[in-house]
């Protein structure tokens, strides 16, 4: 008798979803399925508003990466008011906006290592759930808990002093900036007292990539292997191959290397990208145009960004992104959960860019906006910490908005994500009767290592629950967990 | 200096010129009631009841009510406290007030007295109206969601010729404060901006100036509304 599993909620991630998996009567996985069981419509309510609300408005779809919506829509919006598209603002307003970005991206990467996934490396994927998770941290390992709180801290710090609020500022308008920052901000972050200083940040940041890789060499097969499958790679990146999670073009590569998105305006992103809706989810699979549904989805985020890069323009992560590259001999990795490496030595990158940005006295400038031609259509393409974020305004002659198009990091993961889930229970499922909780975990570790915010990726407001339930054949429910 | 009376409120002994409207005489006292409608310079109308008070009993718009000698005013007590609260709740659930998204956040006079007056959850039913954003003057953005009908800007902001660029239309349920599109072309930058100003909620908004002021630097992020007038 064929069996459907449920797994309700996946845990440790941002935002509520669900798993189902289909068994046949032998016992073989017949389908995987992540499922994303909420709606929002930003996109809709958005629309009438005054043109200038949407960077404040939209980054309400979040609460851990709402700079990164603030931000991309504040660049859509820059190309409105003629300031250009990444490159037209003053150098205080983007350098202002950048270390904003590094803030976010520096707290979300640490949030994510230490709170969501370190339980897992510490634990293992089948240790005691009762204390595999950040209480568990504090409780056996306590320099390593204070370590994530607060480097989490100094980047949320960061975020305040750039939008005004650690969450849900104000900083980026249509244009610029709405302030810079004080001798004392600076000095603050320069100097601050012992850890939270931008000095002790790079070292922590060092000090958590070390703690990755020494479980990565402990446990190299299981690293290895757990969801290995390949993929193409999107992100954008600075016009000459560095990484840049602020402002670039984007740029594609298959499995190989091969590149299949050449370095492509961000402005023409709707010539390469379409969305397709399937029924049981939310949550839409976009994919590359030219190469189709099947053959055309792609990752997105610090595994599909160091994928497509040449290179990293600070020291230290350079240095550890050539030991990373030197891993998979150069070519793309495809490994799952290195993307968890990926991500910390994205972490210690972004802790140089803080570093760099706040001894750049152009940071303390006072020429905060530029404007020019207004137009009626922008696109704003950011990196967010989840991956590539694209948001899309047209407004009307009233100044009123009139379409809205987000995709959002999460987004484009989604066939990714599915494929993982699908790979792992092949792998553990397959023949099992009854789901262990060891089981459920480790699907969940594979949706995990992409750190979905499943609430921004379909754009949804309220609280999201997920879920994993055993189907039979005849899609009767055998089993059903759900977790909160 | 012989026009000069004493009066009374919440127990301390004040004095003000005969005459003058007890919410400027309490002002000039240190004293602060606060109002969503009244203006300096304006004819007081009364219209939002947030200034009411309680004199010998019964219940006084401040705003209309001149101060006289011997006049005890009962302007703090729980009674008063909890009126000028369910009037804001009120306010807030009978238009779409989105203070999240709203530039006016942090300048804005409405949303301060809820904060002064510790609004928490709203115990009235929200009535989410159906209502429209008139974006077509050059100028500013009339947002329907968040009118007050405080007629502030009706009495305000006029021309050259002293016509008014604002008026009522419609009654009961439908009764809204629109701008005359012929007037509208001709308002100024300055007189968008006063416009702006003198809205005591996010009504009134100049275009494409959104949020250029950083939290921290807007009029109550830092005291409470009123803070200027206490002594």
């Amino acid at each position: 008798m064929s069996k459907k599993i449920t797994i309700e909620p996946v845990t440790r991630v941002e935002g509520h979803g669900k798993v189902t998996i289909l068994m046949d009567e032998q016992g073989n996985i017949q389908q995987s399925r992540l499922h994303i069981v909420e709606f929002r419509g930003f996109e809709r309510f958005v629309q009438g508003r005054p043109y200038w609300e949407a960077p404040v408005l939209v980054q309400r779809l979040c609460g851990i990466c709402p700079v990164s919506h603030h931000l991309a829509a504040a660049k859509a919006l820059d190309v409105i008011v003629g300031a250009g598209t990444g490159e037209g603002l003053t150098r205080t307003g983007e350098k202002m906006r950048r270390l904003m970005h590094y803030g976010q991206f520096f707290q979300s990467h640490a949030l994510h290592f230490f709170h969501l996934s370190a339980p897992d490396f510490l634990f293992g994927v089948d240790g005691d759930p009762a204390i595999r998770n950040i209480i568990g941290i504090a409780l056996t390992n306590p320099a390593l808990a204070v370590q994530g709180v607060m480097m989490r801290k100094f980047g949320q710090e960061i975020i305040r002093a750039t939008a005004g609020k650690k969450i849900h500022g104000t900083g980026a308008i249509p244009g610029g900036i709405n302030k810079s920052l004080s001798i004392e901000e600076r000095d603050e972050f320069l100097k601050g007292a012992d850890p939270l200083n931008a000095d002790k940040m790079v070292s922590w940041a060092e000090e958590a990539l070390d703690f990755f890789k020494k479980y990565y060499f402990a446990n190299k097969d299981f690293i290895d292997n757990f969801a290995f499958f390949p993929s193409n790679h999107l992100s954008i990146v600075r016009k000459d191959g560095a990484l840049d999670l602020y402002n670039g073009v984007l740029r594609a590569v298959d499995a190989d290397g091969k590149k299949i998105l050449n370095d492509v305006d961000c402005q023409e992103y709707a010539n390469y990208i379409e969305e397709e809706v399937r029924s049981w989810s939310y949550m839409k699979f976009p994919y590359l145009k030219e190469y189709g549904k099947e053959k055309g989805w792609y990752r997105v985020g610090p595994l599909a960004r160091l994928n497509t890069i040449d290179f990293i323009p600070t020291p230290l992560a350079q240095a550890e992104f050539e030991k990373y590259k030197a891993l998979t001999n150069g070519k793309p990795n495809n490994h799952c959960l290195h993307m968890h490496y990926a991500r910390l030595i994205e972490t210690l990158h972004a802790a140089e860019m803080i570093r760099e940005l706040l001894n750049d006295p152009e940071i303390m400038g006072d020429d905060l906006v530029t404007k020019g031609q207004k137009i009626k259509e922008g696109v704003g393409v950011i990196e967010a910490p989840r991956g590539t974020l694209f948001h899309h305004y047209r407004i009307n002659d009233n100044d009123q908005i009139e379409m809205a198009n987000l995709i959002v990091s999460t987004t484009n993961n989604n066939e990714p994500m599915n494929r993982s889930v699908n790979f792992v229970a092949k792998k553990i499922m397959t023949g099992k009767e009854i789901i262990t909780e060891p089981m459920m975990n480790a699907v969940e570790v594979a949706i995990r290592a992409y750190d979905p915010c499943l609430s921004c990726a379909t754009h949804a407001l309220g609280k999201m629950p997920l879920e994993i339930t055993l189907l039979d054949h005849n899609e009767q429910v055998i089993d059903r967990k759900r977790s909160h | 200096m012989s026009n000069l009376i004493k009066f009374k409120i919440d127990g301390v002994e004040c004095m003000a010129e005969a005459g003058t409207y007890i919410i400027e005489a309490a002002k000039k006292n240190g004293v602060y009631i606060p109002t969503l409608c009244n203006m300096p310079n304006l004819k007081p109308k009364g219209s939002c009841r947030i200034c009411t008070v309680k004199i010998n009993g019964r219940l006084m718009t401040s705003c209309t009510t001149p101060v006289a000698d011997g006049m005890e005013i009962e302007s703090t007590s729980a009674e008063i406290s909890e009126l000028r609260k369910s009037i804001i709740e009120l306010l807030f659930v009978s238009g779409n007030h989105f203070c999240p998204s709203c530039e006016k956040s942090g300048n804005c006079e409405l949303q301060a007295l809820g904060y002064l007056y510790q609004m928490m959850v709203p115990r009235f039913p929200f009535d989410f109206p159906v209502k429209g954003i008139d974006a077509s003057s050059p100028k500013i953005i009339k947002d329907q969601n968040r009118c007050i009908l405080c007629k502030r800007c009706i009495k305000s902001i006029k021309d050259a010729e002293d016509r008014s660029f604002f008026a009522f239309r419609g009654r009961g349920n439908h009764l809204e404060v629109v701008l005359d599109a012929e007037l509208a072309s001709t308002m100024t930058d300055a007189q968008a901006e006063e416009a702006m100003r003198n809205c005591p909620v996010g009504s009134i908004i100049v275009k494409e100036k959104g949020f250029a002021i950083p939290i921290g630097k807007r009029k109550f992020d830092h005291n409470p509304i009123g803070s200027n007038v206490k002594v």
